[in-house]
């Protein structure tokens, strides 16, 4: 943890932004926490029939000294709170295609860390609210009479000791469910707005979904309890010597847990506690994505790093590029003196260097999404040569060379995939996990087909699945394309086309001997004998479409990019002097184009284009799944922009004539 | 109350039933009690779905017209219409085959508009949710099944009386008179920004200007709203008298005329700072028209920087003055300015619905106007000179063209 803090904090962006956003999140976060206390107090006390005592009752609490010890204690929590919300927060969302790759990342020993901090702090903040409810829930050990000798010993409160145990499971099920519903996910708004008015609309949701949240937790938690609330009592009662007062109802009973007043107050602690977090959360959210202005130029050299164009090209602090992309849609459509600094020439020479920069930067992340879909689609296709028996050496190795000669041509700059830096936790459990997702890498429509079939797999692609991450699996099956385009890439003296292509074995391309021959028959008949078994498959089936999600994952930078290039080149139409977008206009169109065939070709795909289920309320984002559409209307919105805007001049602008056919369709609105 | 539904589904299992089906419904209870007092602050509150809906659209008499809502495409020569019978049709320019729409959740449809920037997406606004066909163009079908339509809904948002795109066609905004909060949708997403203003008890009319800088939100109280759509904030405009019922923009987006409801004044509002944050407004009335009726609807037709139109539909029961749409040069350049240019009369006994200006008709204007005994027809304008200045009138065609085939000939008055 530390080290990656370190890390990221060689950036300035994040050392002048980044971290004084967060602390303000956490200073917001710890002022609003005397008045949820307020209202935590209020309902805790609450009795409809003697309001006025309620009232007096709850202000004589609310100055008590023990009080404001529950407030300490409760800001402890919310600055711990707010340190993991700054350390996990993740622009790209971590997608596991299958179970087992959920359950690795659950298991991962980040996460079991993250698990008990977060127990930890639910024990904590419960029991700062029994101390607060008060009455019989306020201590651990209560006096109490012994029925044989009459005598007073101190018992275990039950009650006290439930609602501990509940906030350790709420905090549990909060790291929990914060993996599988990617709480940390940060998505950005399609709309801009002052933070006020965003933390005001999103208050209500936040209420709903803690309520929410805390229902189904307290209902979880007394099952839970009913079954096994037996073994944390006897434990505690056995190791703090305490006796169970056997004239009391115990509450792993269906008669003590049917008990309104614990039940309200189990429930009223629980939204406590997950608003808390829940409203940290979104504070640290709506800071994190507030909009920021770059300067596009310049007149001090010492500034240049903090401009624009060198700040979109950066690809390690991801939260400063994606900020740089989303200050480039908003300047392109917003800002007239902003745009003409973009299409304006550098004073000695007369270069535009500004537009030239701001446009290879975003012409290389839509011409990387475009490879990254051309190898997913190769993928897809050769499993399912494979599968018809009609793999045909030359035509499949023809057609990846003509793919791959394509790429290089059409991509003059590869650049480094975007995913690096915000998911070095789950590349990490990938590589962990990879030796046992690999072997099973069943495809999307008939896991486990036939052996003999599988055999010929074996053989085709002996290597194939010793590499790649769980992460991204498509690129693992790429087989021989892969090899080629990397090899020819490498060649080229670019970076290679993606970090799954680096740990291959260098025996890749090595002829299999006999004894490979035979290590692969039996692996081939273990994963058929594993293949029958139902749970296996069950861990090891891809889930449907989370490869297309993962493939899409940061399209946001993409949609972001894919809107300033239009805008701007549509602006240009009026507004650049010098015509200087010009040059560049037939590249963006075609790079528009190709990615947009990559993109109708990709939906093409069994799963690709079908919806995801709409989660009714949590506070995990959703929004990645729907990215791939977002991205697709996004393309066609940018591409009938700038033919909107040029019309009839478009025939001018030397493209080729099949994109040029292309574009004829979008002019007469028949996309 | 999905929230109370949660309630009660999450009380299953060791929670004692009773107490919290008792609490939701007193909660219920008190929410019917809430709404009913909100009902007589806001009296549209107290209307039905389908009352509303008629109320606040903005094809004139709603519940008994044969076509329901219409939408010229606003970039290729096809529309949409709405008809009775809640479906819609797409008619193209070139007689090829025109699809028509049905889905199971498409009632009571209130509004139509394309996307712009896009050649396929149609949403519609219904009584229980919005709609966003993808109609393609190049297919033969005629009949798109209902997987061609997403359907967007939220909880408490709807009726949907009014929607409106971005210019750029990336966001949809959408309105329902019970609900305070106007919903930005990206529509691809799926997901929704609710933005909430509690004045004026909700919002029936939208319309976005032609630069994309500004929305207006009407709501059924005496009280408008002009939202900047750069940070999304709004002005409040508490109307004189009324609620707003129709409003258009200028292409160049800098001046807004509004119809009040119960007024036969047109009010302009020009907004002087085009790019700008702090907006200042100039004095708000400008142009003035004394008509016997109230008005209902305006349009500008969004091209030809110089000069454009407003109209106004008159419902008249007087006896002896018929509906009769009235026509207004406007030109913008120095002052806002409006002239009269003429009036455009239906049949006998024939009242105009609905009208809305073709976008980009190349030789001038292209008036289509939907009237009460279901016909729509097409009233082109040809433009004599380009300029227009100097208060030489366009000329009129005295025929006109449509596509429908029950046309009809139109009578056409000319004043100026």
């Amino acid at each position: 943890m530390i080290k990656m803090f370190s890390l990221k904090q060689n950036c300035w962006f994040i050392r002048k932004v980044v971290i004084w956003r967060a602390v303000a999140s956490i200073a917001w976060s710890v002022l609003l926490l005397p008045v949820t206390s307020a209202v935590f107090v209020l309902l805790s006390r609450f009795s409809l029939f003697h309001p006025i005592q309620w009232i007096s009752e709850c202000t004589s609490l609310l100055t008590a000294s023990s009080t404001i010890f529950s407030l300490v204690v409760l800001c402890g929590v919310v600055l711990i709170t707010g340190l993991f919300n700054l350390e996990f927060y993740t622009l790209v969302p971590s997608i596991p295609c299958s179970r087992m790759a959920l359950l690795g990342t659950v298991l991962h020993p980040r996460q079991c860390v993250h698990s008990l901090v977060y127990c930890t702090m639910g024990m904590l903040v419960m029991w700062c609210a029994s101390v607060t409810i008060g009455g019989r829930y306020s201590t651990l050990g209560i006096p109490c009479k012994q029925s044989e000798s009459g005598e007073v010993v101190t018992c275990l409160n039950e009650y006290h000791l439930f609602l501990l145990l509940a906030g350790a499971f709420m905090g549990y099920s909060h790291s929990f469910l914060g993996v599988v519903k990617n709480m940390y996910y940060v998505s950005f708004q399609p709309i801009q707005q002052y933070k006020y008015p965003r933390f005001k609309g999103c208050l209500p949701m936040v209420v709903k979904c803690s309520v929410i949240q805390s229902l189904y937790s307290a209902r979880n938690f007394a099952a839970l309890y009913f079954f096994f609330g037996y073994v944390p009592k006897t434990w505690i009662s056995s190791t703090l010597h305490l006796q169970i007062d056997s004239s009391l109802q115990p509450l792993d009973s269906l008669t003590g847990l049917l008990d309104f007043s614990l039940l309200y107050h189990l429930s009223i602690s629980g939204t406590f506690l997950y608003f808390t977090w829940y409203l940290t959360v979104l504070l640290f959210r709506i800071y994190v994505t507030e909009a920021y202005s770059f300067p596009v130029q310049s007149t001090f050299t010492e500034d240049a790093e903090q401009c624009l164009p060198k700040v979109l090209a950066e690809t390690n602090t991801l939260v400063m590029k994606f900020l740089a992309l989303q200050d480039l849609a908003l300047l392109s459509q917003h800002s007239l003196s902003r745009r003409l600094e973009v299409f304006s020439l550098s004073q000695p020479g007369g270069h535009p260097h500004n537009w030239n920069a701001i446009s290879r930067e975003c012409m290389s992340l839509l011409s990387e999404l475009t490879q990254r879909l051309l190898a997913h689609q190769d993928a897809v296709a050769s499993n399912g040569r494979v599968k018809s028996q009609s793999a045909s050496i030359d035509t499949r190795s023809a057609s990846s060379s003509s793919s791959g000669t394509e790429d290089v041509s059409e991509t003059p700059r590869l650049s480094v995939p975007l995913r690096t830096p915000g998911s070095v936790f789950t590349s990490s459990v990938g590589g962990m996990h990879s030796a046992l997702t690999a072997p099973f890498t069943p495809d999307v429509d008939s896991p486990f087909s036939s052996p003999a079939i599988r055999r010929l797999v074996g053989q085709q692609e002996p290597r194939s699945p010793w590499f790649g991450t769980v992460q991204s699996p498509h690129i693992m099956r790429r087989g021989p394309k892969l090899w080629s385009a990397s090899t020819e890439s490498q060649s080229n003296g670019s970076p290679p086309a993606s970090p799954a292509t680096v740990p291959s074995p260098p025996a890749a391309n090595q002829k299999p001997s006999f004894l490979a021959q035979w290590l692969q028959n039996r692996r081939e008949q273990v994963k058929s004998f594993l293949a029958k078994r139902v749970l296996i498959v069950y861990l090891f089936n891809k889930l449907p479409e989370a490869s297309s999600q993962a493939l899409f994952a940061d399209s946001q930078a993409h949609i972001w990019a894919l809107q300033g290039l239009s805008h701007l080149v549509a602006a240009s139409f009026s507004e650049d002097q010098f015509g200087v977008v010009q040059t560049t206009l037939p590249s963006i169109l075609s790079c528009l184009v190709v990615l947009l065939e990559a993109v109708d070709r990709h939906f093409k795909l069994p799963h690709a284009s079908s919806k995801p289920v709409r989660t009714v309320c949590s506070m995990g984002d959703s929004t990645y799944k729907t990215l791939r559409f977002a991205l697709r209307a996004a393309l066609k919105t940018a591409i009938y922009k700038i033919t909107t805007t040029f019309g009839e001049h478009l025939n001018a602008v030397n493209i080729s004539t099949e994109h040029r056919k292309r574009l004829q369709q979008f002019l007469e609105f028949k996309e | 109350y999905g929230l109370l539904d949660e309630i009660t589904n999450s009380a299953e299992e060791g929670m004692s039933l009773t107490h919290c089906n008792h609490a939701a419904f007193a909660v219920r209870r008190f929410s019917l009690w809430a709404s009913s007092f909100h009902g007589s602050l806001f009296p549209h509150l107290t209307l039905s779905s389908d009352e509303m809906v008629a109320e606040f659209s903005q094809m004139l008499d709603w519940s008994d017209s044969a076509l329901r809502s219409f939408a010229w495409h606003p970039h290729t020569d096809k529309f949409a219409v709405a008809l009775l019978d809640d479906s819609i049709k797409i008619y193209k320019s070139n007689s090829s085959p025109t699809p028509t729409l049905k889905h199971r959740c498409q009632r009571s449809v209130c509004a139509l508009q394309w996307k712009p920037l896009c050649g396929s997406a149609l949403a519609v606004a219904c009584q229980s949710c919005l709609l966003i066909w993808h109609v393609d163009p190049a297919s033969l079908s005629t009949r798109p099944s209902s997987g061609c339509a997403q359907v967007l809904s939220h909880p408490g948002h709807s009726p949907i009386t009014s929607i409106a795109w971005s210019p750029t066609g990336s966001l949809l905004v959408s309105a329902s008179p019970v609900d305070t909060s106007m919903m930005v949708w990206d529509v691809a997403a799926e997901s929704a920004v609710p933005l909430q203003r509690v004045g004026g008890g909700g919002v029936t009319y939208l319309s976005w200007s032609p630069d994309g800088s500004r929305l207006l939100a009407a709501t059924p109280s005496a009280l408008f709203r002009v939202w900047e759509t750069r940070m999304w904030t709004c002005e409040r405009w508490p109307c004189l008298k009324g609620s707003c019922q129709s409003a258009c923009w200028s292409p160049d987006g800098g001046c807004l005329l509004l119809s009040m409801q119960g007024e036969r004044v047109i009010y302009a509002l020009t907004f002087s700072d085009l790019t700008g944050i702090n907006n200042t407004y100039s004095s708000p009335v400008t142009a003035f028209f004394l008509m016997k009726n109230h008005l209902k609807q305006l349009f500008c037709p969004p091209f030809f920087s110089g000069s454009s139109f407003v109209l106004r539909a008159g419902d008249s029961q007087a006896d002896n003055h018929p509906s009769v749409i009235a026509v207004f040069k406007t030109r913008s350049s120095p002052v806002f300015e409006l002239l009269p240019c003429g009036f455009v009369m239906g049949e006998a006994g024939a009242e105009p619905r609905f009208m809305q200006f073709h976008p980009h008709f190349q030789h001038g204007a292209l008036l289509t106007v939907c009237w009460s005994d279901g016909r729509i027809s097409h009233v082109p304008f040809y433009f004599s000179s380009a300029g227009l200045l100097g208060g030489d009138s366009p000329q009129q065609a005295l025929a006109s063209n449509t596509t429908n085939p029950s046309s009809n000939k139109l009578y056409t008055e000319q004043i100026s």
